[in-house]
């Protein structure tokens, strides 16, 4: 995996709410078409990076690039060029599955035509053709996270960032969605993932963790269990974050 | 019997929330509930709660009727609600005294019975429950859920939304209350505290599905296989779900395991396996946890009604 484009380039970066210090110092990176496991407990300082990154608060200190821009300067670029989903915001709910689609093709800047035929193909990718006038609301929890995915990704982002996407699902529902989040990389998008589930962090390229706003752990899940001696990332992660 | 489940059905409107839902938890025991979010867990536990009636069926607390006997029920029971119910315009302390005089007790009567939950936000005692952090408010919320010494303690999802150490702590202080006599009923959608309870219902879209011993066999178990590999197994899934002697594969951490479609095609699943030129394939056959039995179990279901499944 090495010498591949950093698609997220992060140094030194410092967040401060008054004299509460979020994120520490964080350095790294993420490479093109990895997927990024960006783990921490509760509190950890995990969404304030997140939000830095997306372009949505300003870093109190720190040189960070995200797709190449700034995100002191070119934070509109930026928006262009990531998609976001999270368990709690993805889809509006009274709006059926094909208003959504084109609603989130539009705000990303795509157009007429190009939303009308890439939105066919989405749903017969996805199997949703028959329930396209449907509203969201009264559409399965599996099928609307698949297809949040999906919309986050339309505009084929550079790089996808994903909140606890996985909640609330069965387990093999879980699963496909993380098959379809290989698929993407396949593509060449990126995926930085935060989860809870311990075992979705073995599905990640590399995996960082988080302890009270400082990076304390960065490798690979396989370099991650050597290191800490551990059988499972599970262990990694609470020998890290209770000590 | 702590609590009966008896021929439980409710339904909103069109939807059916529960059909015919039966199960029994003992005395003493930890019984959890897992299932995904709409499978009807919430459901199940407010009518527990005496917060919402049946269509059908009842529901037994300590021998008392959820409908007809609600205020005794309300005495014997304590219900934490997935979104805690805690005054947010109260400080800590506050919330604590209200819910003990609620429940015609003191916080000093039955302090032993939450000291070690109460003492990791006691130095915080004077904040408004609104200030504190999500895994505070899970203990406080918990602690006032206690203060009356419940016989059987209700928790709707105490855990979502919170870190892998958070929960392990919150699963010990369980362990503790357990040890107390109290009978704990518990949902969760994390399947690895599904192997914490003494035994556990799955339940997707509101029927039970099973209820099963971790720690014991179980019957309908498959035989399994764990296969693992130092190049990654993702690269090997597409390749091991194109074999015909493969029923189902999945990932599962840094293994995928497999379901063979019958028990002759171990030998020729390893000659195959050889083939495939990587000395770092390992491949074993393993006691399958509380979620292969569930994965298990959606499949047989989504094979009976095939367009039926949420999975696509």
């Amino acid at each position: 995996m090495g010498g591949r484009e950093h698609i997220i380039e992060v140094k030194d970066l410092v967040k401060k709410f008054g004299s509460f210090t979020a994120n520490d110092r964080l350095t790294f990176h993420v490479e093109r078409g990895e997927i990024f496991g960006f783990l921490g407990a509760n509190g950890a300082g995990k969404t304030t990076a997140m939000r830095i990154l997306c372009g949505l608060s300003y870093p109190t200190s720190g040189e960070i690039q995200v797709a190449g821009h700034d995100v002191y300067r070119e934070r509109e670029k930026i928006k262009k060029k990531i998609g976001y989903m999270s368990q709690k915001f993805s889809l509006y709910e009274d709006l059926t599955v094909s208003e959504n689609i084109r609603l989130y093709a539009g705000i990303y800047g795509l157009g007429r035509k190009q939303i009308a035929s890439r939105e066919e193909q989405l749903l017969e990718r996805l199997g949703l053709t028959h329930i396209r006038n449907r509203l969201i609301g009264k559409i399965p929890l599996g099928w609307k996270q698949k297809l949040a995915f999906s919309v986050a990704i339309f505009h084929q982002p550079a790089v996808v960032f994903l909140d606890e996407p996985t909640g609330g699902v069965d387990p093999i529902t879980r699963r496909q969605f993380w098959e379809m989040i290989h698929d993407a990389t396949e593509e060449g998008i990126t995926v930085f993932v935060t989860t809870h589930y311990m075992d979705e962090a073995e599905y990640c390229d590399r995996v960082s963790i988080m302890v009270d706003g400082r990076i304390d752990a960065l490798d690979t899940p396989a370099a991650l269990k050597q290191q800490f001696d551990s059988k499972n990332m599970n262990e990694v992660f609470l020998k890290l974050a209770r000590s | 019997m702590s609590l009966i489940i008896d021929h439980i059905e409710k339904s909103y409107d069109a939807v059916k929330a529960l059909s015919d839902v039966n199960f029994e938890v003992n005395d003493g025991e930890l019984f959890g509930l897992i299932g995904p979010d709409g499978a009807g867990k919430t459901t199940l536990f407010r009518i527990m709660a005496s917060l919402v009636i049946p269509d059908a069926g009842s529901c037994l607390i300590q021998g008392h009727n959820v409908v007809k006997d609600y205020r005794e029920v309300r005495k014997i029971i304590g219900y934490m609600p997935g979104r805690f119910s805690l005054y947010m315009d109260l400080s800590v302390e506050e919330n604590l005294a209200f819910y003990a005089r609620v429940f015609g007790t003191t916080v000093d009567e039955n302090y032993e019975l939450i000291r070690d939950v109460y003492e990791q936000i006691a130095p915080f005692k004077k904040r408004l429950a609104g200030k504190l952090s999500g895994g505070m408010k899970q203990k406080l919320a918990l602690s006032c859920a206690l203060i009356h010494r419940p016989e059987v303690l209700i928790l709707d999802e105490p855990t979502t939304g919170v870190d892998a150490v958070s929960r392990m702590e919150f699963w010990d202080m369980l362990r503790k209350i357990q040890k107390e006599g109290i009978t704990i009923v518990v949902s969760t959608p994390y399947m690895d505290e599904a192997e914490l309870c003494d035994r556990v219902g799955l339940i997707q879209k509101g029927s039970l599905l099973e209820i099963t011993d971790p720690s014991k066999p179980y019957d309908k178990d498959e035989t399994l296989f764990s296969l693992k590999s130092n190049r990654g197994v993702y690269t090997y899934l597409d390749r091991v779900r194109r074999l015909e002697e493969c029923r189902h594969a999945w990932l599962f951490g840094d293994q995928l395991h497999v379901t063979l479609r019958s028990e002759r095609d171990t030998i020729q699943i390893k000659s195959i396996l050889d083939s495939w030129d990587d000395s770092t394939l390992e491949w074993t056959k393993i006691t399958p946890s509380v979620e292969d039995r569930f994965m298990g179990l959606i499949e047989r279901e989504a094979e009976k009604s095939p367009n039926n499944g949420e999975t696509i």
